[in-house]
């Protein structure tokens, strides 16, 4: 008894992480998928806004910035907003030159935004961290309260979801897809094309943003490692392509199936393997899922749910 | 001012040489091969690792087994290529992108895997400076540094500039296109491209490793201010990778000079957002670089 | 035979077709001219030539010889040379440089090739060690051609080589372009400024819309009454402007209203 219901809070950490990661899958693919655009600094998107909803919300402490108190809600919008005008900053920079050069600025970006949190201690508490943050539903009684963040997190997926579908198919999302298939047709018809990616990597930044805060308030914690950065971006793009980068749904199923194969590994050879060999296995897991990435890049770049697309022309070079 | 020579000017230098090292290499493959090669970095931990292997194998001194680090490094590199990017191609260079961005997971994985991630050290010991003119503090490390930084930048513009293929590479950074249309082998270029670029981040490697320790984060920590020195000699300009490293890596050390009054501008905490700051600085106002490189 | 044959070429790029079965043929020792409105698919079927070109049907012949869909390289290395429009040049390489990669595929000695190139533009030897890039519109399409030219080329292609220069450079430009091809090259050539390509022109093509609209001796198409409509300016002055061509040669600028539109 006790077993089973140890595996059914595990399930529902499972969704609730799960559920997180597909919110990052998801704002990955506004900005990757249907715009084409490379931000290799996911993690400092996400943990700005980690930072940014753990400050407002928490109660006074002396280590950091902070006891706003300010409702989980307001948190949340205010990472997002955070979050998403450091993407317009770097957006106006590096959105005229090639995907190259904003994959260069965001990793960069992300490191600097590492660096901030890490040194600037008067506000973040340095490499200590923000605690004590607030969790919704943390006052009902177990496992309602988990239950309770597992809906909030799944029913925000399913918003976005419905949004994002619905900016697809609007002529919005028919202008980014022109934009990415042939761009001198989408500026001979007079698109600005600048404005539209800038507009799809700033609405992606603050969706990475909101899953940040999110996290924070999940876990009660944060601080500047709270995901190693390279690998936890890393992992997005992971499951955006494998569960198949432009699409929506492939981009949430891609998040849910990556998620529980990282986990369901590390949880498996922790518990079998002996220490050392369970830190030596960590790193064989990011070779191999690394792997697993080439592949599909090499052999099925649609991912398990290969986007639909409204246009046809593919696969032609795209030079400049 | 003596000071101020020793422990930053020169800092500056053996940090801005082995910048210089590493840039080359990905100057060229984004000029030739049209895409920001992330594995770089994890390319330039590699070397170091085989150096310490082969120190260990050896017991020779590391410039003694610095080429064949950088041998060993080039063939990985062209393995890499062979499999990982070729397919590539004739697709979308954002492919390759991610590509190289899962391959400096994939290496990085690797050799904490193999070697585990504690630190190891090249030279062991504490060397005392020679001590110039009274006052110049110069460790021997540190003049093996940029003697060895300066043989090989000799070296490259040798090949660039008195070889057949050295001279292809350059036609090839220039254009793609016209040197396939001028009957170039490509193919045997892009792998010259490859065994050029990795050998020498493997020296930039190894000879961090010198000046400080072996670490399986060493290489990523050096990706950003040798894309800095990338873009601010300008891509595809070999000759302007080698003068952006150096003047990056002089900048870094020189934020952090007492410039007004007693405390340093800046933070040291912040010496790597200075890379950062350059390069968003030459995005904006000048994304061809100092020697007119291209922008794509 | 022809030394260059497109037979009946359909293709384009992606998913969109520009070809619509384009034959052309260029005979030895002769000047082929290739004219056309703008996006008629006169460049396109250039890099058809070279394996660029994405062919659903149609098939390449060189001496007779099926070339359709060879690599890039490979097709160089059978002697054809191309000058591009733009960017035929390795700007960032020195002049002497550029000629170098021009003599890449080759083993032997280039040297007295490149001589030859010398003295065929001799305002390229004395920038030899100067970057191309540096060079003026007129003598970067010397480097280009020189460049081509150093594999002493079965045929030469030639795109749009007076695009952008001043009509004292196109006249030079011209001249070059039979000076090479009285040596002995034949050459297949795209030009906007029609009055002057058909004036060298011993046969030429007019493309409209990916197809084969006319074709002709340079002199023929400049008397015909729809040429002259479509690429000379007025209608009904065929006469007159085939006889004002052919008074200006390749000399002094044969005036911007040839630059059909």
């Amino acid at each position: 008894m006790d077993q089973a219901y140890g595996i059914f809070l595990y399930i529902i950490s499972l969704l609730t992480m799960g559920g997180i990661y597909a919110i990052l899958a998801l704002g990955l693919n506004i900005q990757f998928g249907f715009t084409g655009l490379f931000n290799a600094g996911i993690a400092g998107f996400f943990v700005v806004g980690a930072y940014v909803s753990a400050i407002l919300t928490t109660a006074p402490s002396a280590r950091h910035l902070g006891g706003y108190e300010l409702p989980v809600v307001v948190g949340l919008v205010a990472a997002m907003v955070v979050s998403g005008a450091i993407g317009w900053i770097v957006g106006r920079v590096c959105i005229r030159l090639r995907a190259d050069y904003l994959a260069i600025a965001t990793i960069g970006i992300a490191e600097i935004l590492r660096l901030i949190l890490k040194n600037e201690t008067w506000a973040t508490n340095g490499a200590r961290g923000v605690s004590m943050v607030p969790k919704p539903f943390e006052t009902l009684p177990e496992p309602w309260n988990q239950l309770g963040l597992m809906a909030l997190v799944l029913s925000i997926v399913a918003v976005l979801y419905f949004l994002l579908e619905r900016a697809r198919t609007a002529p919005w999302g028919r202008v980014m897809s022109a934009i990415r298939e042939n761009e001198p047709a989408a500026r001979a018809a007079g698109k600005n094309v600048e404005a539209f990616r800038i507009q799809a990597f700033v609405t992606g930044c603050a969706v990475m943003g909101l899953a940040g805060g999110l996290t924070a308030h999940y876990l009660k914690f944060i601080d500047p490692n709270a995901a190693e950065p390279v690998t936890a971006t890393f992992l997005v793009f992971v499951m955006l392509i494998i569960g198949g980068s432009g699409n929506n749904k492939g981009a949430i199923l891609g998040a849910m199936l990556i998620w529980t194969v990282w986990s369901a590994t590390e949880l498996v050879t922790s518990r079998i393997l002996p220490d050392d060999w369970a830190i030596r296995s960590a790193y064989m897991r990011v070779f191999l899922i690394g792997l697993v990435l080439q592949i599909v890049l090499q052999r099925f770049p649609g991912g398990i749910l290969p986007e639909r697309r409204l246009r046809v022309a593919k696969d032609k070079k795209r030079y400049n | 001012m003596m000071d101020f020579i020793n422990f930053h000017l020169m800092p500056g230098i053996i940090l801005g040489s082995i910048y210089a090292l590493g840039g080359i290499g990905i100057s060229m493959t984004f000029g030739i091969l049209r895409f920001a090669n992330f594995a770089h970095g994890e390319t330039m931990t590699l070397g170091a690792y085989f150096a310490f292997t082969l120190i260990q194998l050896t017991g020779w001194h590391p410039i003694a087994v610095l080429p064949f680090a950088m041998i060993l490094t080039a063939v990985v590199a062209l393995g890499i290529d062979r499999v990982f990017y070729k397919p590539f191609r004739a697709r979308p260079a954002i492919m390759l992108v991610i590509a190289s961005f899962g391959m400096m997971l994939m290496i990085r994985s690797a050799i904490q895997f193999s070697w585990g991630v504690q630190l190891k050290s090249l030279m062991p010991g504490i060397q005392r400076p020679y001590i110039l003119f009274d006052a110049l503090r110069i460790s021997p490390k540190h003049m093996l540094i940029i003697g060895s930084a300066l043989v090989l930048m000799l070296a490259v513009h040798v090949l660039l500039s008195r070889t057949k293929i050295g001279k292809a590479m350059r036609a090839m950074a220039d254009s793609p296109e016209l040197a396939r249309l001028t009957g170039i082998d490509t193919e045997m270029v892009i792998r010259a491209t490859w065994v050029v670029g990795a050998s020498l981040a493997a020296a930039a490697g190894v000879l961090l490793a010198i000046d400080t320790h072996v670490e399986t984060m060493m290489g990523f920590k050096l990706l950003l201010p040798v894309f800095a020195a990338a873009i601010l000699g300008g891509i595809g300009r070999p000759y302007g990778a080698m003068a952006g490293g150096l003047i990056i890596g002089i900048a870094e050390e020189l934020s952090s000079y007492a410039w007004i009054g007693n405390e340093p501008l800046l933070a040291p905490g912040y010496k790597a957002g200075v890379a950062f700051a350059i390069m968003v600085a030459m995005l904006i106002w000048r994304p061809s670089g100092l020697f007119r490189g291209k922008v794509f | 035979m022809a030394v260059l044959e497109l037979d009946n070429i359909t293709g384009g790029y992606g998913e969109t077709e520009i070809l619509h079965g384009v034959s052309l043929k260029v005979e030895a020792a002769a000047v082929t001219v290739i004219i056309g409105p703008n996006g008629a698919g006169k460049s396109t079927a250039m890099k058809a030539v070279f394996g660029l070109l994405r062919l659903s049907a149609g098939r390449v012949l060189l001496d007779g010889e099926d070339i359709t869909s060879m690599a890039t390289e490979q097709v160089v290395r059978h002697g054809v040379c191309y000058v591009p429009q733009t960017a035929n040049i390795f700007p960032s390489l020195t002049v002497e440089e550029n000629l170098e990669m021009g003599a890449y595929v080759r083993k032997d000695d280039y040297r007295p090739r490149m001589a030859e190139i010398y003295d065929l533009f001799p305002p390229l030897a004395e920038k030899r060690r100067q970057a191309a890039g540096t060079l003026s519109g007129g003598q970067r399409q010397m480097v280009a051609m020189g460049k081509a030219l150093m594999l002493k080329p079965k045929i030469l292609l030639v795109d749009e080589p007076t695009a952008g220069l001043s009509p004292k450079f196109r006249g030079e430009i011209f001249r070059v372009i039979q000076d090479i091809n009285s040596a002995g090259v034949p050459i297949l050539m795209v030009e906007q400024n029609a009055k002057q390509a058909l004036s060298i022109a011993d046969r030429a093509y007019v493309l409209v819309d990916g197809r084969n609209r006319l074709e002709d001796t340079g002199p023929g198409l400049l008397a015909n009454r729809e040429v002259a409509e479509m690429f000379l300016g007025a209608g009904g002055a065929s006469v007159g402007a085939a006889s004002g061509v052919n008074g200006s040669g390749a000399g002094s600028g044969a005036g911007s209203g040839a630059n059909g539109a």
